[in-house]
Protein backbone atom coordinates (compact mmCIF):
# COMPACT_ATOMS: atom_id res chain seq x y z
CA UNK A 1 0.00 0.00 0.00
CA UNK A 2 2.83 2.37 0.94
CA UNK A 3 4.69 1.53 -2.28
CA UNK A 4 1.71 2.07 -4.58
CA UNK A 5 0.99 5.58 -3.26
CA UNK A 6 4.64 6.56 -3.69
CA UNK A 7 4.89 4.82 -7.08
CA UNK A 8 1.85 6.58 -8.46
CA UNK A 9 3.19 9.89 -7.17
CA UNK A 10 6.54 9.28 -8.86
CA UNK A 11 4.80 8.51 -12.11
CA UNK A 12 2.79 11.75 -11.91
CA UNK A 13 5.98 13.68 -11.22
CA UNK A 14 7.84 12.09 -14.15
CA UNK A 15 4.97 12.84 -16.51
CA UNK A 16 4.86 16.43 -15.32
CA UNK A 17 8.60 16.91 -15.75
CA UNK A 18 8.55 15.71 -19.35
CA UNK A 19 5.30 17.36 -20.46
CA UNK A 20 5.14 20.33 -22.82
CA UNK A 21 4.00 23.72 -21.50
CA UNK A 22 0.23 24.06 -21.66
CA UNK A 23 -1.78 26.68 -23.53
CA UNK A 24 -4.36 28.97 -21.99
CA UNK A 25 -7.54 27.31 -20.75
CA UNK A 26 -10.67 29.08 -21.93
CA UNK A 27 -13.97 28.44 -20.21
CA UNK A 28 -17.26 29.55 -21.73
CA UNK A 29 -19.46 29.74 -18.68
CA UNK A 30 -23.12 29.55 -19.69
CA UNK A 31 -24.72 27.78 -16.71
CA UNK A 32 -26.13 29.55 -13.69
CA UNK A 33 -26.53 26.80 -11.11
CA UNK A 34 -24.23 26.45 -8.11
CA UNK A 35 -23.02 22.98 -9.09
CA UNK A 36 -21.92 23.97 -12.58
CA UNK A 37 -20.47 27.27 -11.41
CA UNK A 38 -18.56 25.30 -8.79
CA UNK A 39 -17.23 22.90 -11.41
CA UNK A 40 -16.01 25.82 -13.55
CA UNK A 41 -14.39 27.50 -10.56
CA UNK A 42 -12.47 24.37 -9.58
CA UNK A 43 -11.20 23.95 -13.16
CA UNK A 44 -10.07 27.56 -13.17
CA UNK A 45 -8.33 27.19 -9.81
CA UNK A 46 -6.66 23.93 -10.81
CA UNK A 47 -5.40 25.37 -14.09
CA UNK A 48 -4.13 28.50 -12.34
CA UNK A 49 -2.40 26.38 -9.69
CA UNK A 50 -0.59 24.57 -12.50
CA UNK A 51 0.59 27.82 -14.06
CA UNK A 52 -1.89 28.00 -16.92
CA UNK A 53 -3.53 31.20 -18.01
CA UNK A 54 -7.32 31.03 -17.69
CA UNK A 55 -9.96 33.06 -19.52
CA UNK A 56 -13.56 32.79 -18.42
CA UNK A 57 -16.31 34.10 -20.67
CA UNK A 58 -19.44 34.61 -18.57
CA UNK A 59 -22.69 34.49 -20.48
CA UNK A 60 -26.42 33.85 -20.13
CA UNK A 61 -27.41 32.34 -16.80
CA UNK A 62 -23.87 32.50 -15.44
CA UNK A 63 -23.98 36.26 -15.99
CA UNK A 64 -27.09 36.44 -13.81
CA UNK A 65 -25.22 34.58 -11.05
CA UNK A 66 -22.42 37.17 -11.21
CA UNK A 67 -24.73 40.13 -10.62
CA UNK A 68 -23.56 42.35 -7.78
CA UNK A 69 -25.26 41.33 -4.54
CA UNK A 70 -26.68 38.20 -6.14
CA UNK A 71 -23.56 36.01 -6.11
CA UNK A 72 -24.14 34.45 -2.67
CA UNK A 73 -27.81 33.68 -3.26
CA UNK A 74 -28.94 30.12 -3.82
CA UNK A 75 -28.61 29.48 -7.55
CA UNK A 76 -29.93 25.96 -7.31
CA UNK A 77 -28.65 22.77 -8.81
CA UNK A 78 -28.95 21.71 -12.43
CA UNK A 79 -31.59 19.13 -13.42
CA UNK A 80 -28.70 16.80 -14.36
CA UNK A 81 -28.23 16.15 -10.66
CA UNK A 82 -31.49 14.31 -10.12
CA UNK A 83 -32.77 13.76 -6.57
CA UNK A 84 -29.77 11.71 -5.44
CA UNK A 85 -27.36 14.30 -6.82
CA UNK A 86 -29.17 17.11 -5.05
CA UNK A 87 -28.91 15.23 -1.76
CA UNK A 88 -25.22 14.53 -2.32
CA UNK A 89 -24.55 18.20 -3.03
CA UNK A 90 -26.45 19.30 0.07
CA UNK A 91 -24.54 16.77 2.16
CA UNK A 92 -21.25 18.09 0.83
CA UNK A 93 -22.25 21.63 1.77
CA UNK A 94 -23.37 20.56 5.23
CA UNK A 95 -20.23 18.52 5.86
CA UNK A 96 -18.02 21.55 6.14
CA UNK A 97 -15.02 22.40 4.04
CA UNK A 98 -17.25 23.23 1.06
CA UNK A 99 -16.18 26.45 -0.54
CA UNK A 100 -18.58 28.70 -2.44
CA UNK A 101 -17.73 28.94 -6.14
CA UNK A 102 -17.17 32.69 -5.88
CA UNK A 103 -14.51 32.04 -3.25
CA UNK A 104 -12.90 29.42 -5.49
CA UNK A 105 -12.83 31.92 -8.38
CA UNK A 106 -11.19 34.50 -6.08
CA UNK A 107 -8.67 31.86 -5.05
CA UNK A 108 -8.04 31.07 -8.72
CA UNK A 109 -7.29 34.75 -9.42
CA UNK A 110 -4.92 34.79 -6.49
CA UNK A 111 -3.13 31.70 -7.80
CA UNK A 112 -2.46 32.86 -11.32
CA UNK A 113 -3.46 34.78 -14.41
CA UNK A 114 -7.23 34.31 -14.44
CA UNK A 115 -9.46 36.74 -16.30
CA UNK A 116 -13.22 36.73 -16.00
CA UNK A 117 -15.05 38.72 -18.61
CA UNK A 118 -18.74 39.14 -19.22
CA UNK A 119 -20.07 38.44 -22.68
CA UNK A 120 -21.14 41.69 -24.32
CA UNK A 121 -24.17 40.08 -25.95
CA UNK A 122 -25.39 38.74 -22.61
CA UNK A 123 -24.90 42.09 -20.90
CA UNK A 124 -27.03 43.65 -23.67
CA UNK A 125 -29.63 40.91 -23.25
CA UNK A 126 -30.00 41.62 -19.54
CA UNK A 127 -29.42 45.34 -19.79
CA UNK A 128 -26.49 45.38 -17.35
CA UNK A 129 -23.17 47.17 -17.26
CA UNK A 130 -19.92 46.43 -15.46
CA UNK A 131 -21.19 48.45 -12.50
CA UNK A 132 -23.95 45.85 -12.00
CA UNK A 133 -21.51 42.95 -11.83
CA UNK A 134 -19.54 41.49 -8.93
CA UNK A 135 -15.91 42.57 -8.57
CA UNK A 136 -14.90 39.09 -9.81
CA UNK A 137 -15.75 40.29 -13.33
CA UNK A 138 -12.80 42.13 -14.88
CA UNK A 139 -14.59 43.58 -17.86
CA UNK A 140 -16.94 43.09 -20.78
CA UNK A 141 -15.77 41.64 -24.08
CA UNK A 142 -17.23 40.42 -27.33
CA UNK A 143 -16.92 36.92 -28.74
CA UNK A 144 -14.10 37.84 -31.15
CA UNK A 145 -11.92 39.16 -28.33
CA UNK A 146 -12.58 36.01 -26.34
CA UNK A 147 -11.69 33.83 -29.34
CA UNK A 148 -8.51 35.79 -29.92
CA UNK A 149 -7.33 34.74 -26.45
CA UNK A 150 -8.65 31.19 -26.79
CA UNK A 151 -5.39 29.73 -28.08
CA UNK A 152 -5.69 26.50 -26.09
CA UNK A 153 -8.62 24.27 -25.22
CA UNK A 154 -12.09 25.78 -24.89
CA UNK A 155 -14.60 24.18 -22.55
CA UNK A 156 -18.30 24.96 -22.36
CA UNK A 157 -19.93 24.70 -18.96
CA UNK B 1 13.02 13.26 -9.05
CA UNK B 2 12.67 10.36 -6.69
CA UNK B 3 10.87 10.32 -3.42
CA UNK B 4 12.85 8.83 -0.60
CA UNK B 5 11.04 7.63 2.41
CA UNK B 6 12.51 9.63 5.25
CA UNK B 7 11.63 8.67 8.77
CA UNK B 8 12.98 11.78 10.48
CA UNK B 9 12.14 15.09 8.85
CA UNK B 10 11.91 18.36 10.74
CA UNK B 11 8.50 19.72 9.75
CA UNK B 12 8.22 23.51 9.76
CA UNK B 13 4.46 23.56 9.51
CA UNK B 14 1.80 20.87 9.62
CA UNK B 15 -1.65 21.36 8.09
CA UNK B 16 -4.53 19.07 8.95
CA UNK B 17 -6.70 19.14 5.82
CA UNK B 18 -8.48 15.89 6.62
CA UNK B 19 -12.16 16.08 5.72
CA UNK B 20 -11.56 18.85 3.17
CA UNK B 21 -12.93 17.96 -0.23
CA UNK B 22 -10.74 18.23 -3.30
CA UNK B 23 -8.97 20.55 -4.11
CA UNK B 24 -8.88 21.99 -0.59
CA UNK B 25 -5.75 20.14 0.65
CA UNK B 26 -3.78 21.21 -2.42
CA UNK B 27 -4.91 24.81 -1.97
CA UNK B 28 -3.86 24.68 1.69
CA UNK B 29 -0.44 23.38 0.66
CA UNK B 30 -0.03 26.12 -1.96
CA UNK B 31 -0.94 28.80 0.56
CA UNK B 32 1.51 27.43 3.12
CA UNK B 33 4.31 27.20 0.54
CA UNK B 34 3.70 30.80 -0.51
CA UNK B 35 3.74 32.00 3.09
CA UNK B 36 6.82 29.98 3.99
CA UNK B 37 10.49 30.53 3.36
CA UNK B 38 12.77 28.55 1.06
CA UNK B 39 13.81 25.39 2.87
CA UNK B 40 10.62 25.19 4.95
CA UNK B 41 9.12 21.71 5.19
CA UNK B 42 5.33 21.68 4.97
CA UNK B 43 3.30 18.63 5.93
CA UNK B 44 -0.31 18.23 4.77
CA UNK B 45 -2.62 15.57 6.16
CA UNK B 46 -5.27 14.73 3.58
CA UNK B 47 -8.07 12.18 3.44
CA UNK B 48 -8.93 13.32 -0.10
CA UNK B 49 -8.20 10.77 -2.81
CA UNK B 50 -7.49 13.56 -5.30
CA UNK B 51 -4.47 14.67 -3.29
CA UNK B 52 -2.60 11.51 -4.30
CA UNK B 53 -2.28 12.88 -7.82
CA UNK B 54 -2.85 16.61 -7.30
CA UNK B 55 -0.06 17.23 -4.80
CA UNK B 56 2.72 15.42 -6.73
CA UNK B 57 1.61 17.09 -9.99
CA UNK B 58 1.64 20.56 -8.46
CA UNK B 59 4.92 20.03 -6.61
CA UNK B 60 6.60 18.93 -9.85
CA UNK B 61 5.13 21.84 -11.82
CA UNK B 62 6.06 24.41 -9.17
CA UNK B 63 9.51 22.80 -8.79
CA UNK B 64 9.44 22.12 -5.07
CA UNK B 65 10.45 18.83 -3.48
CA UNK B 66 8.07 16.10 -2.48
CA UNK B 67 10.06 14.52 0.35
CA UNK B 68 7.72 11.70 1.29
CA UNK B 69 4.17 10.43 1.37
CA UNK B 70 3.17 8.40 4.39
CA UNK B 71 -0.11 6.47 4.18
CA UNK B 72 -1.98 6.40 7.47
CA UNK B 73 -5.35 4.99 8.44
CA UNK B 74 -7.90 6.76 6.22
CA UNK B 75 -5.55 9.55 5.18
CA UNK B 76 -2.02 10.28 3.99
CA UNK B 77 0.73 12.66 5.02
CA UNK B 78 2.41 14.61 2.21
CA UNK B 79 5.70 16.24 3.14
CA UNK B 80 6.95 18.98 0.82
CA UNK B 81 10.02 21.19 0.99
CA UNK B 82 9.81 24.69 -0.46
CA UNK B 83 12.70 24.62 -2.92
CA UNK B 84 12.57 28.12 -4.33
Amino acid sequence: MATSVVESAQQVIEEEETSEPDGALSIVLFSGTDDRLGAAAVLAAGAAAMGRKVNVFVQYWALVAFLKGWVEQDHGISPDAGPAGRDAFRLLKARGGYQHWSETFRQAKDLGDVRINACALSTDMFGVGIENLDSLVDGIEGVAAFMADATGPVVFI
Amino acid sequence: MSIEVEQETQVTRSIDARGMPCPGPLMSLIGAIREGRVGDVIEVLSSDEGSRTDIPAWVAKAKHELLTIVPEDGYARFVVRKAR
